[in-house]
């Protein structure tokens, strides 16, 4: 009798209306929106880039700014998830009771939740392909490898969206996300290699870091930035893959669990 | 088959408290029905079970012959909601509210721009139609929420207090519309403690506490079977004292309730002969209704 929240997704392509609406608010705030996206990691690469970047040697063969830039592209895409999946889908879920609405229709919680990561993923592709400009602008990298930053984006859009996506089933308030944005995200722009190489960390938090996925996403970025094929690609792709996966199942179950109350 | 939704012994359970309590109901075709209660008494826990939204404790449910919830993604093509907090999207405005919903029900964006007239002249909204969300009243967002439940042209509309918060205006031309619906051959079922509009607008309904349904039936049997035809109040300080010492002898049943004493009373006439004696206190003489047999079924206390 009793509906099985632990139950494999139910996967539809009622998911695309959703998403579909979320776009159609997205498209009435366009231009701010990408400036949003374009202005935080801008910021960094031309400031701590050509500022910290000044008194640095090449770090592998490129100059600190590229070196920078590919640790950007990754984290301003886990950034953009991030706070869709945490800040906008909780208002679409709690605030504006969007999703209770969605409910009332043939449209499920399985599909809301598929569009909930697809949208927070396609604004990651958003924020990958407008940094990937300004690196193309400034010059930084002119290997066609490049244009693989366009997919990576979109994989490590899943992977944070899922993510996030747990943590807004979990939160009483929007005060909860603190939590998340200071013990996960924090670290992981810290820990990943965005800023530095991963092997000036000590060995215990190199450790660390090897178990978290924003390492696997430079690890990808920065070879494809200066032309060679990353070294672990596959392992890389997997485990980012497997996070996303994982993840969607987990947020999907919690999901199912707060909206039956 | 005329049995649009039926219900059989439903039981939900809620940190061990049983929220519905083995509920049955069938309902037909064309008919509005209604179910009252005061707050906490199970009613939109019920319509959430009956439209498949969480799954029962124990129990079948069947809505336009399908089971629920097993089958409730299929019944819902054919089912509008008009849920009691309003959810419209604040982002967009009247026509782009009807249209993104049209789209969670499959439709295509040309079907439902073909049906948007007639859904806007239905909520009294053709005028707002490129106005947002936010600038519109109470009594319009209401309409649109209506209109939006009518988006797919369903078969079964169900409403959760239709016309909590409203003013009398906005009210009436909610109910107005909701018997052109009814006049139309859709099915309604709806939720409310106002007891003028569960009587002005429901064939049958059901009285509901503590998550059982007390007493079913039209607004008149309802009356009927539960309470003496005749109700006299009487108000002022001696009230109660004067019910005490003068009014048992003519009436079938007194409730005290502050400075008011109600009685019931198949005869009236010599009570008000009784209460001309006493030009202190002020009365009012009316036929019984809906409330009264609310009141006496679901009692006096008030419910947090």
């Amino acid at each position: 009798m009793k509906t099985n929240i632990f139950a494999l997704p139910q996967l539809s392509l009622r998911f695309i209306p959703v998403w579909r609406r979320n776009y159609m608010v997205w498209k009435k705030m366009a231009i701010p929106s990408v400036l949003g996206h374009l202005a935080d990691p801008v910021i960094y690469m031309l400031g701590l880039g050509y500022g910290l970047g000044g008194m640095l040697p090449q770090i592998g063969g490129m100059s600190y700014i590229t070196f920078l830039s590919a640790g950007t592209v990754c984290y301003s895409t886990m950034n953009s998830a991030s706070f869709e999946a945490l800040y906008s889908a909780f208002a679409r879920m709690q605030e504006q009771r969007t999703w209770d609405a969605i409910l009332n229709t043939p449209t499920t919680l399985d599909d809301i939740v598929l569009s909930e990561i697809f949208w927070a993923a396609s604004k990651s592709l958003l924020s990958g392909v407008a940094v990937l400009m300004v690196i193309w602008l400034l010059g930084l990298s002119h290997s066609p490898l490049l244009l693989w930053i366009i997919p990576l984006s979109l994989l490590v859009g899943l992977c944070f969206s899922a993510m996030g996506l747990i943590v807004t089933a979990l939160a009483p308030g929007y005060e909860f996300f603190m939590y998340y944005f200071t013990l996960v995200i924090t670290p992981m722009t810290l820990l990943c290699g965005v800023f530095f190489p991963v092997d000036q960390l000590p060995a215990s938090l190199r450790l660390v870091s090897a178990i978290l996925p924003l390492t696997h996403a430079v690890s990808l970025a920065r070879p494809l930035l200066n032309g060679l094929i990353p070294a672990a690609i596959l392992t890389d792709i997997a485990v980012l893959a497997v996070y996303a996966l994982i993840c969607y199942y987990i947020c999907l179950v919690l999901f199912r669990k707060r909206m039956a109350q | 088959m005329n049995n649009v939704i039926s219900a059989r012994n439903l039981v939900k359970v809620y940190a061990g408290e049983r929220v519905v309590d083995g509920i049955s109901l069938n309902i037909v075709r064309g008919e509005c029905f209604g179910l009252l209660g005061p707050n906490g008494a199970g009613k939109t826990t019920t319509l959430r079970l009956l439209l498949g939204l969480i799954a029962p404790d124990g129990g079948a449910i069947e809505l336009l012959g399908y089971p629920i919830p097993g089958q409730a993604r299929t019944a819902r093509l054919r089912v509008g909601v008009v849920p009691q907090i309003d959810n419209l999207d604040p982002d967009f405005t009247v026509a782009e509210n009807l249209l993104v919903y049209g789209r969670y029900f499959g439709m295509k964006d040309s079907d439902i721009e073909a049906r948007l007239p007639e859904l806007l002249e239905f909520a009294n909204l053709t005028h707002k139609r490129d106005v947002k969300v936010p600038a519109l009243s109470g009594g319009m967002k209401r309409r649109l929420t209506l209109a939006r439940a009518l988006v797919n042209d369903p078969d079964v509309i169900f409403l959760d207090e239709p016309t909590t918060g409203l003013d009398p205006q906005a009210r009436h031309l909610i109910w107005q519309r909701l018997r052109e619906l009814t006049a139309r051959g859709k099915t309604l079922i709806l939720t409310t403690h106002f007891m003028d509009e569960a009587e002005r607008l429901c064939h049958r309904l059901a009285v509901m506490d503590n998550g059982r349904i007390i007493s079913q039936g039209s607004p008149a049997d309802l009356i009927a079977n539960n309470i003496e035809p005749q109700v006299v109040e009487v108000f002022g300080e001696q009230a109660g004292c004067w019910a005490k010492n003068h009014a048992a002898l003519h009436t079938e049943r007194i409730e005290v309730s502050g400075e008011s004493v109600f009685c019931y009373l198949n005869e009236a006439q010599p009570l008000l002969l009784e209460l001309k004696a006493h030009p202190e206190l002020r009365y009012l003489h009316r036929p019984a209704n809906l409330e009264d047999v609310f009141l006496k079924l679901t009692g006096r206390e008030m419910r947090e």
